[in-house]
Protein backbone atom coordinates (compact mmCIF):
# COMPACT_ATOMS: atom_id res chain seq x y z
CA UNK A 1 0.00 0.00 0.00
CA UNK A 2 2.77 2.67 1.40
CA UNK A 3 4.98 1.77 -2.64
CA UNK A 4 1.29 2.73 -4.13
CA UNK A 5 1.34 5.53 -2.29
CA UNK A 6 4.89 6.74 -3.31
CA UNK A 7 4.01 5.50 -7.01
CA UNK A 8 0.78 7.81 -7.13
CA UNK A 9 3.01 10.70 -5.67
CA UNK A 10 5.73 10.13 -7.89
CA UNK A 11 3.62 9.85 -10.74
CA UNK A 12 1.53 13.31 -9.68
CA UNK A 13 4.70 15.01 -9.15
CA UNK A 14 6.87 13.94 -12.40
CA UNK A 15 4.29 14.07 -15.04
CA UNK A 16 3.52 17.80 -14.46
CA UNK A 17 0.45 19.44 -15.28
CA UNK A 18 -2.25 17.90 -12.41
CA UNK A 19 -0.27 19.19 -9.62
CA UNK A 20 0.20 23.02 -9.77
CA UNK A 21 -2.76 23.03 -12.18
CA UNK A 22 -5.80 22.74 -9.22
CA UNK A 23 -3.66 25.51 -6.79
CA UNK A 24 -3.44 27.98 -10.00
CA UNK A 25 -7.24 27.07 -10.52
CA UNK A 26 -7.63 27.59 -6.68
CA UNK A 27 -5.57 31.08 -7.12
CA UNK A 28 -7.70 32.12 -9.98
CA UNK A 29 -11.11 32.06 -8.27
CA UNK A 30 -9.92 34.04 -5.64
CA UNK A 31 -8.79 36.56 -7.86
CA UNK A 32 -11.64 36.71 -10.51
CA UNK A 33 -14.21 37.37 -7.91
CA UNK A 34 -13.31 40.05 -6.53
CA UNK A 35 -12.98 41.42 -9.94
CA UNK A 36 -16.74 40.12 -10.43
CA UNK A 37 -18.30 41.44 -7.40
CA UNK A 38 -16.33 44.62 -6.96
CA UNK A 39 -13.45 45.59 -4.34
CA UNK A 40 -15.40 46.78 -0.86
CA UNK A 41 -13.77 45.13 1.88
CA UNK A 42 -16.66 44.62 3.45
CA UNK A 43 -18.76 42.90 0.44
CA UNK A 44 -15.43 40.57 0.45
CA UNK A 45 -15.11 39.79 4.21
CA UNK A 46 -18.78 38.37 3.74
CA UNK A 47 -18.35 36.30 1.05
CA UNK A 48 -14.79 35.45 1.93
CA UNK A 49 -15.26 32.08 3.13
CA UNK A 50 -17.82 31.25 1.13
CA UNK A 51 -15.99 31.89 -2.33
CA UNK A 52 -12.50 29.59 -0.68
CA UNK A 53 -14.89 26.68 0.30
CA UNK A 54 -15.86 26.83 -3.39
CA UNK A 55 -12.94 27.68 -4.72
CA UNK A 56 -11.65 24.22 -3.24
CA UNK A 57 -14.61 22.17 -4.01
CA UNK A 58 -13.91 23.12 -7.84
CA UNK A 59 -10.16 22.63 -7.64
CA UNK A 60 -10.73 19.36 -6.23
CA UNK A 61 -13.31 18.57 -8.93
CA UNK A 62 -11.16 19.83 -11.68
CA UNK A 63 -7.94 17.00 -10.58
CA UNK A 64 -10.69 14.01 -9.86
CA UNK A 65 -10.72 12.65 -13.30
CA UNK A 66 -6.97 11.36 -12.85
CA UNK A 67 -7.16 9.33 -9.95
CA UNK A 68 -7.95 6.34 -11.92
CA UNK A 69 -8.32 7.69 -15.67
CA UNK A 70 -4.45 6.94 -16.21
CA UNK A 71 -4.00 3.64 -14.30
CA UNK A 72 -7.53 2.21 -16.60
CA UNK A 73 -6.06 3.28 -19.52
CA UNK A 74 -3.00 1.94 -19.26
CA UNK A 75 -4.59 -1.63 -17.67
CA UNK A 76 -2.74 -1.20 -14.45
CA UNK A 77 -5.77 -0.73 -12.78
CA UNK A 78 -6.98 -4.79 -13.67
CA UNK A 79 -3.39 -5.59 -12.07
CA UNK A 80 -4.37 -3.45 -9.24
CA UNK A 81 -7.49 -5.15 -9.22
CA UNK A 82 -6.25 -8.76 -9.13
CA UNK A 83 -3.66 -8.06 -6.79
CA UNK A 84 -3.77 -9.59 -3.00
CA UNK A 85 -4.77 -5.64 -1.85
CA UNK A 86 -7.83 -5.15 -1.02
CA UNK A 87 -9.52 -2.88 -3.66
CA UNK A 88 -11.01 -0.48 -1.19
CA UNK A 89 -7.43 0.10 0.15
CA UNK A 90 -6.49 1.02 -3.57
CA UNK A 91 -9.00 3.67 -3.75
CA UNK A 92 -8.19 4.68 0.00
CA UNK A 93 -3.97 5.07 -1.43
CA UNK A 94 -5.40 6.40 -4.62
CA UNK A 95 -7.47 8.62 -2.83
CA UNK A 96 -4.93 9.89 -0.10
CA UNK A 97 -2.37 10.83 -2.98
CA UNK A 98 -5.00 12.92 -4.31
CA UNK A 99 -5.33 15.12 -1.24
CA UNK A 100 -1.40 15.03 -0.71
CA UNK A 101 -1.00 16.61 -4.22
CA UNK A 102 -4.31 18.83 -4.48
CA UNK A 103 -6.21 19.50 -1.26
CA UNK A 104 -2.70 19.82 1.08
CA UNK A 105 -0.92 22.62 -1.24
CA UNK A 106 -4.31 24.05 -1.05
CA UNK A 107 -5.08 24.35 2.71
CA UNK A 108 -1.48 25.76 2.88
CA UNK A 109 -2.08 28.71 0.26
CA UNK A 110 -5.52 29.57 1.54
CA UNK A 111 -4.23 32.21 4.20
CA UNK A 112 -2.67 34.15 1.32
CA UNK A 113 -5.75 33.89 -0.94
CA UNK A 114 -7.95 35.08 2.32
CA UNK A 115 -5.55 38.46 2.38
CA UNK A 116 -7.15 39.22 -0.90
CA UNK A 117 -10.48 38.52 -0.20
CA UNK A 118 -10.18 40.38 3.26
CA UNK A 119 -11.10 37.65 5.45
CA UNK A 120 -11.54 39.16 9.25
CA UNK A 121 -8.71 38.02 11.02
CA UNK A 122 -10.35 35.96 13.49
CA UNK A 123 -10.78 33.21 10.43
CA UNK A 124 -8.08 32.48 9.20
CA UNK A 125 -7.49 29.96 12.13
CA UNK A 126 -10.50 28.27 11.29
CA UNK A 127 -10.13 29.02 7.55
CA UNK A 128 -6.83 26.75 7.80
CA UNK A 129 -8.78 24.03 10.35
CA UNK A 130 -11.66 23.38 8.29
CA UNK A 131 -10.17 23.31 4.85
CA UNK A 132 -7.45 20.71 6.87
CA UNK A 133 -10.25 18.92 7.71
CA UNK A 134 -13.00 18.94 5.04
CA UNK A 135 -10.91 18.40 2.19
CA UNK A 136 -9.85 14.62 2.47
CA UNK A 137 -13.42 14.18 2.35
CA UNK A 138 -13.35 15.85 -1.19
CA UNK A 139 -10.49 13.48 -2.10
CA UNK A 140 -12.32 10.79 -1.17
CA UNK A 141 -16.25 11.62 -2.57
CA UNK A 142 -14.46 12.47 -5.75
CA UNK A 143 -12.57 9.28 -6.05
CA UNK A 144 -16.24 7.23 -5.67
CA UNK A 145 -17.62 9.54 -8.33
CA UNK A 146 -14.32 9.18 -10.56
CA UNK A 147 -14.57 5.32 -10.00
CA UNK A 148 -17.90 5.42 -11.52
CA UNK A 149 -17.35 7.42 -14.84
CA UNK A 150 -13.61 5.76 -15.12
CA UNK A 151 -15.43 3.29 -17.77
CA UNK A 152 -16.12 6.17 -19.82
CA UNK A 153 -14.78 8.10 -23.09
CA UNK A 154 -15.91 11.48 -21.90
CA UNK A 155 -16.78 11.17 -18.38
CA UNK A 156 -15.67 14.92 -17.70
CA UNK A 157 -19.24 16.77 -17.23
CA UNK A 158 -21.11 13.47 -16.03
CA UNK A 159 -18.37 13.42 -13.18
CA UNK A 160 -18.90 16.98 -12.08
CA UNK A 161 -22.71 16.47 -12.05
CA UNK A 162 -22.40 13.62 -9.72
CA UNK A 163 -19.91 14.88 -7.20
CA UNK A 164 -20.77 18.07 -6.77
CA UNK A 165 -24.20 17.11 -5.14
CA UNK A 166 -22.46 14.92 -3.10
CA UNK A 167 -20.27 17.65 -2.18
CA UNK A 168 -23.10 19.94 -0.51
CA UNK A 169 -22.98 18.89 3.14
CA UNK A 170 -19.11 18.92 3.50
CA UNK A 171 -19.62 22.66 1.86
CA UNK A 172 -22.28 23.92 4.32
CA UNK A 173 -20.56 22.83 7.18
CA UNK A 174 -16.66 23.70 6.21
CA UNK A 175 -18.27 27.36 5.50
CA UNK A 176 -19.96 27.58 8.18
CA UNK A 177 -17.12 26.69 10.55
CA UNK A 178 -15.05 29.80 8.82
CA UNK A 179 -17.68 32.11 8.89
CA UNK A 180 -18.87 31.48 12.37
CA UNK A 181 -14.93 31.22 13.40
CA UNK A 182 -14.63 35.02 11.95
CA UNK A 183 -17.66 36.67 13.26
CA UNK A 184 -16.24 35.00 16.33
CA UNK A 185 -19.04 33.21 17.10
CA UNK A 186 -18.94 28.83 18.71
CA UNK A 187 -18.03 26.83 15.57
CA UNK A 188 -18.25 23.40 17.70
CA UNK A 189 -21.32 21.62 15.67
CA UNK A 190 -20.16 22.52 12.65
CA UNK A 191 -16.68 21.37 13.25
CA UNK A 192 -17.82 18.62 14.66
CA UNK A 193 -19.86 17.36 11.75
CA UNK A 194 -17.62 18.50 8.88
CA UNK A 195 -14.90 15.88 11.47
CA UNK A 196 -17.69 13.46 10.92
CA UNK A 197 -18.37 13.65 7.19
CA UNK A 198 -15.01 13.35 6.25
CA UNK A 199 -14.68 9.91 8.57
CA UNK A 200 -17.41 8.46 7.30
CA UNK A 201 -16.66 9.15 3.88
CA UNK A 202 -13.18 7.51 4.77
CA UNK A 203 -14.73 4.79 6.42
CA UNK A 204 -17.16 4.29 3.67
CA UNK A 205 -16.59 4.98 0.55
CA UNK A 206 -13.57 3.07 -0.11
CA UNK A 207 -15.82 0.09 -0.51
CA UNK A 208 -18.75 1.72 -2.87
CA UNK A 209 -16.06 3.04 -5.09
CA UNK A 210 -14.17 -0.81 -5.21
CA UNK A 211 -17.71 -1.88 -6.01
CA UNK A 212 -17.81 0.04 -8.98
CA UNK A 213 -14.35 -0.48 -10.28
CA UNK A 214 -15.50 -3.77 -10.09
CA UNK A 215 -18.66 -3.52 -12.27
CA UNK A 216 -16.53 -1.20 -14.61
CA UNK A 217 -13.79 -3.91 -15.15
CA UNK A 218 -15.65 -6.92 -16.00
CA UNK B 1 -45.52 -19.00 -3.90
CA UNK B 2 -43.19 -15.92 -3.03
CA UNK B 3 -42.67 -12.24 -4.26
CA UNK B 4 -39.28 -13.27 -5.55
CA UNK B 5 -41.45 -15.15 -8.70
CA UNK B 6 -42.29 -11.53 -9.65
CA UNK B 7 -38.83 -11.07 -10.30
CA UNK B 8 -38.81 -13.85 -13.77
CA UNK B 9 -39.93 -11.09 -16.32
CA UNK B 10 -42.21 -13.02 -17.89
CA UNK B 11 -44.26 -13.67 -14.74
CA UNK B 12 -43.88 -9.67 -14.47
CA UNK B 13 -44.99 -8.58 -17.63
CA UNK B 14 -48.21 -11.62 -17.17
CA UNK B 15 -49.14 -10.08 -13.97
CA UNK B 16 -48.82 -6.35 -14.46
CA UNK B 17 -50.76 -6.82 -18.46
CA UNK B 18 -53.32 -7.68 -15.75
CA UNK B 19 -53.08 -5.37 -13.30
CA UNK B 20 -52.01 -2.28 -15.36
CA UNK B 21 -55.77 -1.65 -16.46
CA UNK B 22 -57.31 -0.93 -13.08
CA UNK B 23 -54.31 0.91 -11.86
CA UNK B 24 -54.85 3.30 -14.40
CA UNK B 25 -58.64 3.58 -14.12
CA UNK B 26 -58.63 4.05 -10.22
CA UNK B 27 -55.96 6.27 -10.04
CA UNK B 28 -57.49 8.61 -12.78
CA UNK B 29 -60.75 8.15 -10.84
CA UNK B 30 -59.50 9.31 -7.72
CA UNK B 31 -57.33 11.97 -9.09
CA UNK B 32 -60.14 13.35 -10.51
CA UNK B 33 -62.77 12.82 -7.66
CA UNK B 34 -59.99 14.61 -5.41
CA UNK B 35 -59.10 17.14 -7.42
CA UNK B 36 -62.60 17.85 -8.36
CA UNK B 37 -63.74 17.88 -4.56
CA UNK B 38 -60.88 20.56 -3.65
CA UNK B 39 -60.74 22.80 -6.46
CA UNK B 40 -64.93 22.91 -6.54
CA UNK B 41 -66.36 21.96 -3.44
CA UNK B 42 -63.89 23.57 -0.37
CA UNK B 43 -64.43 27.06 0.53
CA UNK B 44 -61.26 29.30 0.03
CA UNK B 45 -59.63 29.44 3.17
CA UNK B 46 -59.54 32.44 5.56
CA UNK B 47 -55.98 33.51 5.43
CA UNK B 48 -55.03 31.57 2.12
CA UNK B 49 -57.90 33.10 -0.11
CA UNK B 50 -58.36 30.31 -3.20
CA UNK B 51 -54.31 29.62 -3.34
CA UNK B 52 -54.86 26.91 -0.78
CA UNK B 53 -55.93 24.63 -3.56
CA UNK B 54 -52.56 24.38 -4.95
CA UNK B 55 -52.08 21.88 -1.69
CA UNK B 56 -54.19 19.65 -3.98
CA UNK B 57 -51.16 18.92 -6.36
CA UNK B 58 -47.89 20.56 -4.18
CA UNK B 59 -48.43 18.08 -1.12
CA UNK B 60 -48.57 14.92 -2.97
CA UNK B 61 -46.16 15.53 -5.64
CA UNK B 62 -43.66 16.59 -2.94
CA UNK B 63 -44.48 13.14 -1.09
CA UNK B 64 -44.28 10.90 -4.09
CA UNK B 65 -41.05 12.70 -5.07
CA UNK B 66 -39.00 11.48 -1.92
CA UNK B 67 -41.16 8.00 -1.94
CA UNK B 68 -39.52 7.79 -5.62
CA UNK B 69 -35.95 7.91 -4.40
CA UNK B 70 -37.34 5.54 -1.33
CA UNK B 71 -38.70 3.18 -4.04
CA UNK B 72 -35.38 3.50 -5.95
CA UNK B 73 -33.08 2.56 -3.13
CA UNK B 74 -35.00 -0.21 -2.35
CA UNK B 75 -35.01 -1.62 -6.26
CA UNK B 76 -31.63 -0.64 -6.39
CA UNK B 77 -30.81 -2.92 -3.11
CA UNK B 78 -32.47 -5.78 -4.85
CA UNK B 79 -30.26 -5.72 -7.90
CA UNK B 80 -27.41 -5.00 -5.86
CA UNK B 81 -28.33 -8.59 -3.42
CA UNK B 82 -30.26 -10.49 -5.83
CA UNK B 83 -29.39 -9.58 -9.08
CA UNK B 84 -33.05 -9.38 -10.47
CA UNK B 85 -33.29 -7.50 -13.73
CA UNK B 86 -36.71 -6.79 -12.97
CA UNK B 87 -35.54 -4.78 -10.14
CA UNK B 88 -33.40 -2.58 -11.67
CA UNK B 89 -35.07 -1.63 -14.47
CA UNK B 90 -37.74 -0.45 -12.33
CA UNK B 91 -35.44 1.41 -10.40
CA UNK B 92 -34.36 2.98 -13.66
CA UNK B 93 -37.99 3.26 -14.76
CA UNK B 94 -38.86 5.13 -11.45
CA UNK B 95 -36.30 8.33 -11.85
CA UNK B 96 -37.92 10.29 -14.22
CA UNK B 97 -41.12 9.94 -12.80
CA UNK B 98 -39.24 11.23 -9.51
CA UNK B 99 -37.72 13.89 -11.47
CA UNK B 100 -40.77 15.38 -12.66
CA UNK B 101 -43.09 14.93 -9.38
CA UNK B 102 -39.88 17.19 -7.60
CA UNK B 103 -40.09 19.55 -10.54
CA UNK B 104 -44.38 20.05 -9.82
CA UNK B 105 -43.03 19.93 -6.33
CA UNK B 106 -40.79 23.04 -6.82
CA UNK B 107 -43.09 24.97 -9.72
CA UNK B 108 -46.35 24.52 -7.68
CA UNK B 109 -44.65 25.79 -4.80
CA UNK B 110 -43.50 29.21 -6.16
CA UNK B 111 -46.60 29.46 -7.53
CA UNK B 112 -47.98 29.36 -4.30
CA UNK B 113 -45.32 31.19 -2.77
CA UNK B 114 -45.57 34.20 -4.95
CA UNK B 115 -49.00 35.68 -3.78
CA UNK B 116 -48.14 33.81 -0.20
CA UNK B 117 -44.77 34.83 0.60
CA UNK B 118 -44.43 37.73 -1.99
CA UNK B 119 -41.43 35.89 -3.51
CA UNK B 120 -41.10 32.60 -6.03
CA UNK B 121 -38.10 31.49 -4.06
CA UNK B 122 -36.84 31.56 -0.77
CA UNK B 123 -33.60 29.99 0.43
CA UNK B 124 -35.74 28.29 3.17
CA UNK B 125 -34.48 24.74 3.99
CA UNK B 126 -37.46 22.64 2.36
CA UNK B 127 -36.73 24.79 -0.89
CA UNK B 128 -33.06 23.85 -0.90
CA UNK B 129 -33.19 20.19 0.01
CA UNK B 130 -35.86 19.74 -2.73
CA UNK B 131 -33.39 21.52 -5.32
CA UNK B 132 -30.74 19.57 -4.34
CA UNK B 133 -32.81 16.51 -4.33
CA UNK B 134 -33.74 17.74 -8.12
CA UNK B 135 -29.83 17.30 -8.63
CA UNK B 136 -29.48 13.99 -6.89
CA UNK B 137 -32.35 12.85 -9.89
CA UNK B 138 -30.49 14.63 -12.35
CA UNK B 139 -27.01 12.89 -12.00
CA UNK B 140 -28.73 9.25 -11.70
CA UNK B 141 -30.70 9.51 -15.02
CA UNK B 142 -27.48 11.10 -16.31
CA UNK B 143 -25.28 8.41 -15.34
CA UNK B 144 -27.81 5.63 -16.49
CA UNK B 145 -27.61 7.44 -19.97
CA UNK B 146 -24.24 7.01 -20.41
CA UNK B 147 -23.34 4.04 -19.64
CA UNK B 148 -24.08 1.37 -22.49
CA UNK B 149 -23.70 -1.90 -21.27
CA UNK B 150 -26.81 -2.41 -19.43
CA UNK B 151 -25.31 -4.48 -16.74
CA UNK B 152 -22.70 -2.38 -15.53
CA UNK B 153 -24.68 0.72 -15.75
CA UNK B 154 -27.35 -1.01 -13.36
CA UNK B 155 -24.78 -1.71 -10.85
CA UNK B 156 -23.21 1.94 -11.03
CA UNK B 157 -26.69 3.36 -10.90
CA UNK B 158 -27.16 0.76 -8.08
CA UNK B 159 -24.02 2.40 -5.75
CA UNK B 160 -24.62 5.54 -6.64
CA UNK B 161 -28.37 5.61 -5.67
CA UNK B 162 -27.32 4.04 -2.39
CA UNK B 163 -24.26 6.60 -1.40
CA UNK B 164 -26.42 9.80 -3.26
CA UNK B 165 -29.35 8.61 -0.23
CA UNK B 166 -26.70 8.90 2.75
CA UNK B 167 -25.85 12.02 1.06
CA UNK B 168 -29.14 13.48 0.50
CA UNK B 169 -29.90 12.84 3.79
CA UNK B 170 -27.04 14.95 5.20
CA UNK B 171 -28.06 17.46 2.70
CA UNK B 172 -30.98 17.71 4.28
CA UNK B 173 -29.77 18.24 7.93
CA UNK B 174 -26.85 20.59 6.57
CA UNK B 175 -29.44 22.93 4.86
CA UNK B 176 -31.57 22.60 7.98
CA UNK B 177 -28.12 23.90 10.17
CA UNK B 178 -27.07 26.42 7.36
CA UNK B 179 -30.55 28.40 7.79
CA UNK B 180 -30.40 29.05 11.41
CA UNK B 181 -29.89 32.53 11.87
CA UNK B 182 -30.44 33.87 8.13
CA UNK B 183 -33.94 33.59 8.46
CA UNK B 184 -36.80 32.19 9.99
CA UNK B 185 -38.30 29.95 7.24
CA UNK B 186 -41.28 31.06 6.12
CA UNK B 187 -43.44 28.15 7.69
CA UNK B 188 -44.77 25.26 5.71
CA UNK B 189 -47.15 24.20 9.05
CA UNK B 190 -50.08 23.67 6.37
CA UNK B 191 -48.37 20.32 6.02
CA UNK B 192 -49.21 19.73 9.06
CA UNK B 193 -52.50 17.21 9.42
CA UNK B 194 -53.38 18.99 12.51
CA UNK B 195 -53.33 22.27 11.03
CA UNK B 196 -54.94 21.54 8.03
CA UNK B 197 -58.96 21.44 8.83
CA UNK B 198 -60.97 18.49 7.79
CA UNK B 199 -62.21 19.83 4.56
CA UNK B 200 -58.87 20.30 2.97
CA UNK B 201 -57.53 17.45 5.21
CA UNK B 202 -60.38 14.39 3.33
CA UNK B 203 -59.65 15.73 -0.64
CA UNK B 204 -56.44 15.69 -0.03
CA UNK B 205 -56.08 12.33 0.99
CA UNK B 206 -57.74 11.00 -2.21
CA UNK B 207 -55.42 13.42 -4.26
CA UNK B 208 -52.32 11.50 -2.13
CA UNK B 209 -53.97 7.83 -2.85
CA UNK B 210 -54.36 9.05 -6.51
CA UNK B 211 -50.77 9.96 -6.63
CA UNK B 212 -49.39 6.76 -5.05
CA UNK B 213 -51.66 4.93 -7.52
CA UNK B 214 -50.09 7.36 -10.36
CA UNK B 215 -46.92 6.38 -9.56
CA UNK B 216 -47.37 2.65 -8.72
CA UNK B 217 -49.08 2.25 -12.67
CA UNK B 218 -46.19 4.79 -14.47
CA UNK B 219 -43.83 2.71 -12.89
CA UNK B 220 -45.12 -0.66 -14.03
CA UNK B 221 -45.61 0.98 -17.29
CA UNK B 222 -42.18 2.17 -17.78
CA UNK B 223 -40.41 -0.57 -16.64
CA UNK B 224 -42.73 -3.05 -18.90
CA UNK B 225 -41.18 -0.61 -21.60
CA UNK B 226 -37.86 -0.78 -20.59
CA UNK B 227 -38.27 -4.96 -20.66
CA UNK B 228 -39.53 -4.79 -24.22
CA UNK B 229 -36.63 -2.51 -25.18
CA UNK B 230 -33.56 -4.95 -23.18
CA UNK B 231 -35.48 -7.85 -25.00
CA UNK B 232 -35.44 -5.96 -28.37
CA UNK B 233 -32.16 -5.38 -28.21
CA UNK B 234 -30.95 -8.93 -27.19
CA UNK B 235 -33.27 -9.82 -30.54
CA UNK B 236 -31.36 -7.19 -32.52
CA UNK B 237 -27.96 -8.38 -31.45
CA UNK B 238 -28.93 -12.29 -32.19
CA UNK B 239 -29.37 -11.04 -35.55
CA UNK B 240 -26.38 -9.46 -35.64
CA UNK B 241 -24.49 -12.54 -34.38
CA UNK B 242 -26.35 -14.95 -36.64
Amino acid sequence: MRALLLRDLRLAFRAGGGFGLSLAFFLMVAVIVPLGVGPAPATLALIAAGVLWVGALLAALLSLDRIFALDYEDGSLDLLATSPLPLGGVVAMKALAHWLTTGLPLVAASPILAVLLNLPTQGYVWLLVSLAIGTPALSIIGAFGASLTVGLKRGGLLLGLLVLPLYIPTLIFGAEVVKSGAEGASIGTPLAALAAITAGAWAGLPLAAAMAIRANLR
Amino acid sequence: MSIWEYANPKKFMETSALLLPWLTGLSAALLGAGLFWGYFLTPDAAKFGSTIKIIYLHVPAAMMAISAWMMMLVASLIWLIRRHHVSALAAKAAAPIGLTFTLIGLVTGAIWGQPMWGTWWAWDPRLTSFLILTLFYFGYIALWQAIEDPDTAADLTAVLCLVGSVFAFLSRYAVLFWNQGLHQGASLSMDKQENVSDVYWFPLLVCIAGFVLLFVTLVLLRTRTEIRARRMAALLSRERLA
